[in-house]
């Protein structure tokens, strides 16, 4: 995870001229980026610290387009990188040294919005936020919205499986994707999944490439679910003077049960620095946010709302208030949305991770996040997505103190292991990437990690899809 | 690596570069990138390259030169990243950088920035002078030859693209040493004129005085004040942007004032950092501090008025008006509800939000002469998101986006008043 990636000219020396004039040749000179300076900006991915340069940056417009890349690629034993917008945080967008970064971002058209089937065919480089706007012209819109929303692809977000703030009622793009096109290793183009909203026809292929994070083909179009705009919303915040008390409304909430849309949590470090950049007026001097949201039928938003701030003051809220406006709603969404960046405002360097837990396990997760931090003499804020039981501990750190950065990996070890002692999981939504390999084994298995060798050897035999990442 | 000592991005204290944690969350607001989808033309591909030239890895070549100016300079990066990244001062190291490495001189290049930078705009004869012929030029449309000569030449064959572009050069108001004696009571408050603003646009001016003046402030225009230096910082000409600094801090005494107060957003979100500017300055650094204190927008600056004079009531229908917010007011000084509050308040108008009211516009200072097509492109787009509003009246605070959008809605047939806010204060307030 923490490397220090030394990039430069040797391992550029990997690709080929010929390569370069093969690329040139199939989508015209301003489609293929090679020369040193311009590398640069394509040598890293939106996590800390991982660097590499690649040989050579190439923006397909069609699918064709991307088969006949691979077609090259895969006879030549050339490493391709897929990437959509480059904001992965596990570094699995980073290239590989010497290799063919292939950027979706110009396969960018929305192809249908069937508003009487709820659906959405969209090439992998639109954007979340987009597809959005397009959908809320006819009344609906794509749940999944990651904190990047704005910038991040639904190639992307596919390859991740991306969750987002209202995870907990909506689930995650899986959830979403009912067909997909992909271009295989080899070129051969693979068309799964169909319009319907059942199908029972063979395996379900299309879920082999949801969080495969571009290691077993590329997805050049994507079919969507969209749902209907609900017809009201409720946004609250809530303010504790206790982290402890905050994981536990979360639990009693689910517990109830209420099922609201967001349950997102901010703690005293981040929502200090979310302040200094939103300036909306956040108590910064609470020790937790809890920003919580339920949609739906109006009575039914009413009544849940009552519940959610009922319990929330039961379990030592000091300060529960509902938002006056939509647009004070949305400024709290946004604000939520900063978080990992507005960080930075603290150190130069910000690592956080993706630890999940069961629901009820909160309390103590958080608990031992803090501990750990003091243990290893490190600063840390914690937010996250606490309804889906995902936090992000996040170090705040400087990457040239060695000494830190061994401090900050360990810490890491130690909180994904109780993560999985609690019956959670090392990742909830950002993948494993590079910066999670040596962790995987917490989570898979030996029989887990010979069907994820196998099957990567029967997609990608010469293992050219951005290779290294998860495993391997 | 070229004289690795002369790099100024290597002398940056490494936590400025490092503020950026490459989240992206900036590239969606970049008009460059979202043009382009290339990472080389995205904040944090700027970044990169300069994190890499501040390193060694990189030496400024001819990419990196392209890039650093293909930016606009808009600066809503800035108001995007919630990590505080500094952009907009980055930016002018690294352009110093690209101007000391000489990657993109050409003879032709230099010669123009050159007589633009180092003469023209700090001179008021010379600006006067120069915009004299380019209005001329499109009045006679182009067939002098005489006006092919001198000054003019310098832009070659760009002349064509900026002969529309050329302000009308109006009668000038400023008397340099204005005082009026105003309310003894009322704050004392010093204008500054600008450059352009001054020759171009010298009834704005007019009505900025009338409107401190109906605000109850005495008003000065101190002599000897000089262009505040803004286009040179933004176009990596640092040392004249340091002169310039000097001169006006030597003519205007900030302790002497309770405000010093700009109308142009170009000039105002460089003027508050001439601390920034002169950091390295001993005998001027105290000074600049005062200043970058009293240094006030004049729209921010009125709206901070307990009471503000009546507006004056419809005559017929309300006629509508928008507002495009000038990059630099609103991402360079975050000023985004001061105008809306004054001009919501005039009755005569109704307002109308403007989509995408904070980008960019185009014009982005000397851009729409360096890269004439990309400045049209993000023109059109502004002209048809002003078309969607109807509006009848559009206010801009700033002399390069005034002159910007008069010359597009002109060319589209856009029926639209394109006004400085500042006027429409000054003529409904009585
Ligand atoms: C500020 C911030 C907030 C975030 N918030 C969230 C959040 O709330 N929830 C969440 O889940 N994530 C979040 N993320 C992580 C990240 O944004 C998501 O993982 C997102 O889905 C990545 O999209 P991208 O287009 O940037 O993909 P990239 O980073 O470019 O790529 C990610 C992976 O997908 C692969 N890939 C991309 N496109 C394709 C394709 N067409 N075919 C095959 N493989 C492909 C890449 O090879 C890589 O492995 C956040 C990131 C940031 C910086
Ligand atoms: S400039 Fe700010 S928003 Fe943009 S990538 Fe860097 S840290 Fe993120
Ligand atoms: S200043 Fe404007 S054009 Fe330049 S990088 Fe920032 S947003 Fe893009």
């Amino acid at each position: 995870m923490l490397r220090d990636g030394p990039g430069g000219s040797e391992s550029h020396a990997m690709i080929r001229p010929g390569t370069i004039q093969h690329l040139i040749s199939l989508l015209g000179r301003d489609r293929v980026l090679d020369a040193d300076e311009q590398l640069i900006a394509y040598g890293f991915d939106g996590t800390a610290t991982l660097r590499e340069t690649p040989g050579c940056v190439v923006f397909p417009e069609t699918t064709a387009e991307v088969s006949a890349i691979l077609r090259h690629a895969h006879a030549e034993g050339m490493p391709v990188v897929p990437r959509g917008s480059g904001t992965s945080l596990s570094g699995s967008a980073v290239p590989v040294p010497g290799c063919i970064v292939l950027c979706t971002a110009r396969m960018e058209r929305i192809l249908e919005v069937d508003a009487d089937n709820l659906q959405a065919r969209v090439e992998p480089g639109v954007r979340t936020a987009a597809l959005n706007e397009a959908a809320r012209v006819h009344g609906l819109f794509y749940p999944p919205d990651p904190g990047s929303m704005n910038i991040s692809t639904i190639g992307g977000n596919v390859s991740h499986n991306s969750g987002g703030l209202r995870g907990l009622k909506y689930g995650v793009t899986r959830d979403y994707v009912l067909g997909l096109h992909v271009v295989l290793a080899d070129g051969r183009i693979l068309k799964t999944g169909t319009a319907c909203v059942k199908d029972s026809a063979g395996y379900r292929l299309k879920d082999l490439f949801i969080g495969a994070e571009g290691t077993l083909g590329v997805v050049t179009e994507i079919l969507l679910k969209l749902s209907p705009i609900p017809r009201a919303v409720k946004t609250m915040l809530a303010s504790y003077t206790s982290i402890r008390d905050a994981a536990a409304t979360v639990s009693a909430i689910i517990a109830h049960p209420v099922i609201p849309c967001t349950l997102e949590f901010l703690d005293r470090t981040t929502l200090q620095c979310v302040e200094a950049f939103a300036g909306i007026g956040l108590p910064v001097d609470a020790e937790a946010l809890l920003l919580m949201e339920t949609d739906g039928h109006p009575a039914v938003v009413e009544e849940e709302a009552d519940v959610m701030m009922a319990i929330a003051r039961e379990h030592g809220a000091t300060d529960v208030k509902a938002a006056g406006s939509p647009a004070e709603a949305e400024q709290l969404r946004t604000a939520r949305r900063s978080a990992f960046s507005a960080l930075a405002r603290r150190a130069p360097t910000v690592i956080l991770e993706d630890a999940t837990v069961p629901r009820n396990r909160l309390a103590e997760m958080v608990a031992f996040i803090q501990e750990t931090a003091d243990r290893y003499r490190l600063q840390v804020g914690t937010f996250g997505h606490m309804g889906d039981g995902n936090l992000h501990p996040t170090f705040l750190t400087d990457e040239r103190d060695r000494d830190e950065m061994a401090r900050v990996h360990d810490a890491f070890r130690d909180i994904f292991e109780k993560a999985v002692s609690l019956g959670g999981t090392i990742t909830g939504e950002h993948g494993v990437g590079l910066s999670k390999k040596d962790f995987l084994p917490l989570v898979v298995d030996d029989t887990g990690s010979d069907l994820h060798r196998v099957i990567k050897a029967s997609l990608d035999p010469r293992g050219i899809l951005n290779p290294g990442k998860i495993f391997g | 690596m070229n004289q690795p000592q002369a790099i100024r991005l290597k002398r940056l204290d490494y936590r400025i570069l490092e503020t950026c944690i490459h989240c992206g969350m900036c590239l969606p607001t970049c008009p460059t990138y979202m043009a382009t989808k290339n990472e080389n033309a995205s904040p944090r591909g700027r970044i990169a390259m300069m994190k890499a030239v501040a390193s060694g890895e990189l030496s400024p070549g001819g990419h990196f030169a392209d890039e650093m100016y293909h930016c606009l300079g808009c600066l809503a990066c800035q108001t995007a990243c919630p990590a505080d990244v500094p952009y907009g001062f980055m930016l002018e190291e690294a352009r110093a950088d690209v101007e000391a490495s000489r990657v993109l001189a050409t003879p032709a290049r230099s010669f123009t920035r050159r007589m633009l930078l180092s003469h023209v705009f700090p001179s008021r004869v010379l600006l006067r002078g120069l915009g004299t012929m380019l209005w001329l030029a499109r009045r006679t449309g182009l067939q002098s030859l005489a006006l092919r000569t001198g000054l003019v030449r310098l832009f070659s064959r760009r002349l064509d693209a900026l002969a529309p572009l050329a302000p009308p050069i109006t009668r000038p108001f400023t008397a340099m040493g204005y005082r009026t004696p105003g309310n003894p009571n009322g704050p004392n408050v010093a204008l500054l004129a600008g450059c352009v603003q001054d020759i171009a646009f010298a009834d704005v001016n007019r009505d900025s005085v009338t409107v401190l003046e109906k605000l109850g402030c005495r008003v000065s225009i101190p002599r000897g004040q000089q262009c505040c230096g803004s286009l040179h910082a933004h176009n990596g000409e640092l040392e004249t942007a340091r002169r310039l600094a000097r001169i006006n801090l030597d003519a205007i005494d900030p302790l002497a004032f309770d405000a010093i107060i700009t109308n142009a957003a170009g000039c105002g979100s460089h003027l508050r950092h001439y601390a920034r500017l002169l950091r390295d300055d001993p005998d001027y650094r105290e000074r600049a501090e005062a200043w970058d204190k009293r240094v006030q927008d004049l729209l921010a600056f009125a709206s901070t008025f307990p009471r503000l004079p009546e507006s004056r009531a419809p005559r017929g229908a309300r006629q509508r008006l928008t507002y495009q917010d000038a990059c630099h007011l609103v991402h360079g000084q975050k000023i985004h509800a001061a105008p809306r509050t004054l001009l919501k308040a005039l009755k005569e108008y109704e307002w109308i939000e403007l989509p995408d009211s904070t980008r960019c516009c185009g014009s982005a200072g000397i851009y729409n002469v360096t890269r004439p097509e990309q400045a049209r492109a993000l023109g059109n787009r502004k002209i048809g998101d002003i078309r969607t509003t109807g509006a009848d009246v559009i206010a801009v605070a700033n002399p390069g986006c005034m002159v910007q959008l008069r010359a597009l809605s002109r060319e589209h047939n856009l029926p639209v008043r394109v006004v400085h806010p500042v006027t429409l204060l000054a003529e409904s307030w009585q």
